[in-house]
């Protein structure tokens, strides 16, 4: 029995460590996405600022160092959104078809460079990469201990970061700000709020974290950079943001989900389970995102305003 | 001037000058990425347009898939809806077509190939489908919904070639190679040109025709252009419309899908199209929507392809350099509508073709 038990917790153990590792750049992309959309504007361009994040990571990484890799990725995201903000907050153009080129921009320009700078074989590439810190004695704790507790240090950063959002979203008067221009725009603009500024602050914020998130994946994650390696984390961090009803504390446990959607594929691998083709496990962050989406409807949690392309006012 | 050929006049001047900023921008791109400008852009030239070979069988037979996504995103668009899917949908109609070409073998003949097209079709139209119930019953969002079912369709593939429709010395991840008699006619000999070209320009200017002079062609336009006041109105029932519309463009990136199978590859497998779906975007974009006009940006952007390809062996220039460019002609087109329309307001001239139609 004892011998049985053993069995399953080490892969349950291996399993949980996995979730939170995976949902670590799902919630940091998700809930910059989380404050995009806080101000009324959906950046469907997120994949875009992840997949340059990663692409910068490992040029800085792998030059100077993992700190500056993560810096890196940040401002890379960053300036991705500087143009997506140029087209919908300034031109007001659609943001979806913006940000699906955006996305495309980004896909080619990274493949262009990645091969441009290591060659068409992108051979020799050893990227340095931040290790776990443990906690001491939080670590130790059975199951959830390894899991929460033994983490590169960007994950503890979220431990911080989900509740001081949160405390800002509707605690302070930036966050007020935040939320009215993504409810009314008229209305926050009739309160002394620039609605213009805030969207533009807020989709930077947005690309900033997907930079950040995008560097995760590869500084915490993979080890190194693979053309189209976003694989669509970009899409369901909206999804996750969706499932979060735009809170940073509801955001974070959605991240948690699929991350764990994402890693039972590991679970299942080391249990030996190989009836079922791996293509299934592969395939179910996105059935999810499919099914989060669907059971959502109504939303009643999303901001009024959003994706709207005019203020009617200015 | 006549309002018609002043219209003509615009939309040739705005490619001009698209086109200028798009090569503009690759020179550009080619000298920061440390590549010969000269020698890489010879190499494009040569590979798309270089022979009659280049001309018919790299830059034509890459126009075929593309015509018929980027119809396929066309008509999506016009309705206002934003199908991005249209790779997916591609992939589930090769498929499709393999599965049925695996099961029919060589007991009709020739006879089976439009069976192996039409079942094509319908599996694109079944998976552009997922996305029309989710976008009409709950709501979501069909960018999100077909990005997803991309991948999973994707996946779907990977699964079918490693497994079920695996070629029987299980060694290679693709199927069977097609039978001889159910691969499509080559139509100039001598060229890889097929007859799927054909199929392109006759639906091309089928669904040109169906939307300028039918009732349910104008239903779709004006749907698309303002589905509330179509609603409004008491004569569309705009659910329909929208669902029909999305099953149509599916069944065209479906056949895009089956054409490609039948015509060039010959057997599926995970890699068969290089983007077709995505580059359909752009394709459908420059076109300004219109489908006599997605036949010659089909063109356009198979030439680019080949030339890529070109360049790639050539001058060493990586191909995703095509994919580059081809978002930078999408964002030209979305800024360029942008301007011209805050233009025409400051001149408080909003005039209705002022406003554009895809967004």
């Amino acid at each position: 029995m004892n011998m049985l038990l053993d069995g399953f917790i080490a892969p349950l153990d291996d399993f949980l460590a996995a979730s939170v590792r995976t949902a670590t750049p799902l919630a940091l992309a998700a809930l910059g996405e989380c404050v995009t959309e806080r101000s009324g504007v959906i950046n469907i361009g997120l994949e875009g600022s992840i997949i340059c994040g990663a692409l910068a990571a490992t040029i800085a990484a792998g030059s100077v160092g993992v700190s500056v890799g993560f810096a890196a990725g940040l401002t890379a995201g960053l300036l991705v959104t500087v143009l997506f903000a140029l087209f919908t907050v300034y031109l007001r153009a659609d943001q979806i078809i913006t940000g699906t080129a955006i996305t495309l921009l980004s896909l080619g320009l990274t493949g262009l460079l990645y091969k441009s700078v290591y060659g068409s074989t992108g051979v020799g590439l050893t990227t340095p990469t931040t290790s776990a810190v443990e906690v001491p004695l939080l670590s130790s704790i059975p199951l959830v201990g390894r899991a929460l507790f033994a983490q590169p240090l960007v994950t503890y950063a979220l431990y911080l970061l989900v509740p001081a959002m949160a405390w800002w979203f509707f605690r302070t008067h930036g966050g007020l700000a935040l939320r009215a221009v993504g409810e009314s725009p008229d209305a926050a603009m009739a309160a002394g709020v620039q609605p213009r500024r805030v969207q533009a602050l807020a989709v930077l914020f947005g690309g900033a974290m997907a930079g950040l998130a995008g560097a995760t994946l590869v500084l915490a994650q993979s080890g190194t950079f693979v053309e189209n390696m976003s694989a669509g984390k970009g899409f369901i961090a909206i999804a996750i943001v969706v499932l979060g009803r735009w809170t940073p504390f509801g955001v974070a446990g959605a991240a948690l989900l699929f991350g764990a959607a994402s890693a039972l594929q590991y679970l299942f691998q080391s249990l030996g389970w190989n009836a079922v083709p791996y293509q299934l496990f592969l395939v179910l962050p996105y059935v999810l995102t499919l099914i989060v989406l669907a059971r959502a409807s109504g939303r009643t949690a999303a901001p009024a305003a959003l994706a709207r392309r005019e203020l009617t006012l200015g | 001037m006549t309002p018609a050929t002043r219209t003509a006049l615009d939309v040739v001047l705005r490619l001009g000058i698209t086109l200028a900023l798009t090569a503009g921008f690759l020179v550009v791109l080619l000298v920061i990425t440390g590549y010969d400008p000269g020698q890489s852009l010879r190499a494009l030239v040569n590979g798309a347009f270089g022979s009659w070979y280049a001309i018919t069988s790299a830059t034509f037979v890459r126009a075929v898939p593309l015509a018929l996504t980027g119809l396929a995103v066309a008509l999506a668009f016009r309705a206002g809806l934003l199908n991005i899917g249209a790779e997916g949908q591609l992939l589930a109609g090769a498929a499709a077509s393999t599965a049925a070409a695996a099961v029919l073998g060589s007991s009709l003949g020739a006879a089976a190939l439009p069976i192996i097209l039409l079942i094509g079709m319908l599996a694109g139209s079944a998976w552009a489908g997922i996305a029309a119930l989710l976008r009409q019953r709950f709501g979501v969002l069909e960018v999100i919904s077909t990005i997803m079912l991309n991948f999973v369709a994707l996946y779907a593939v990977g699964w079918l070639v490693r497994g079920p429709l695996q070629e029987p010395s299980q060694i290679y991840p693709q199927s069977v190679a097609l039978d001889k008699a159910l691969q499509l006619p080559v139509l100039l000999a001598g060229s890889r040109l097929h007859v799927g070209s054909l199929i392109a320009v006759l639906l091309a200017a089928a669904a040109w025709w169906w939307l300028r002079n039918t009732a349910s062609g104008f239903r779709l336009r004006a749907v698309g252009l303002n589905s509330s006041a179509a609603a409004t109105s008491g004569r569309i029932n705009v659910a329909r419309v929208s669902v029909s519309a999305f099953l149509m463009s599916g069944a065209l990136a479906g056949l895009a899908g089956s054409v490609e199978y039948t015509g060039v590859t010959y057997a599926l497998y995970e890699n068969l199209s290089p983007g077709y779906g995505y580059t359909a975007i752009a394709v459908a974009l420059l076109a300004r929507l219109n489908p006599l006009g997605v036949l010659g940006t089909a063109i356009l952007f198979g030439a680019l392809q080949a030339g890529g390809s070109a360049m790639q062996r050539d001058a060493g220039v990586p191909i995703a350099l095509v994919n580059v460019v081809e978002a930078v002609i999408i964002l030209l087109v979305i800024a360029g509508d942008r301007v011209r329309l805050s233009l025409a307001r400051t001149a408080h001239t909003v005039t209705p073709e002022s406003v554009p139609p895809s967004t």
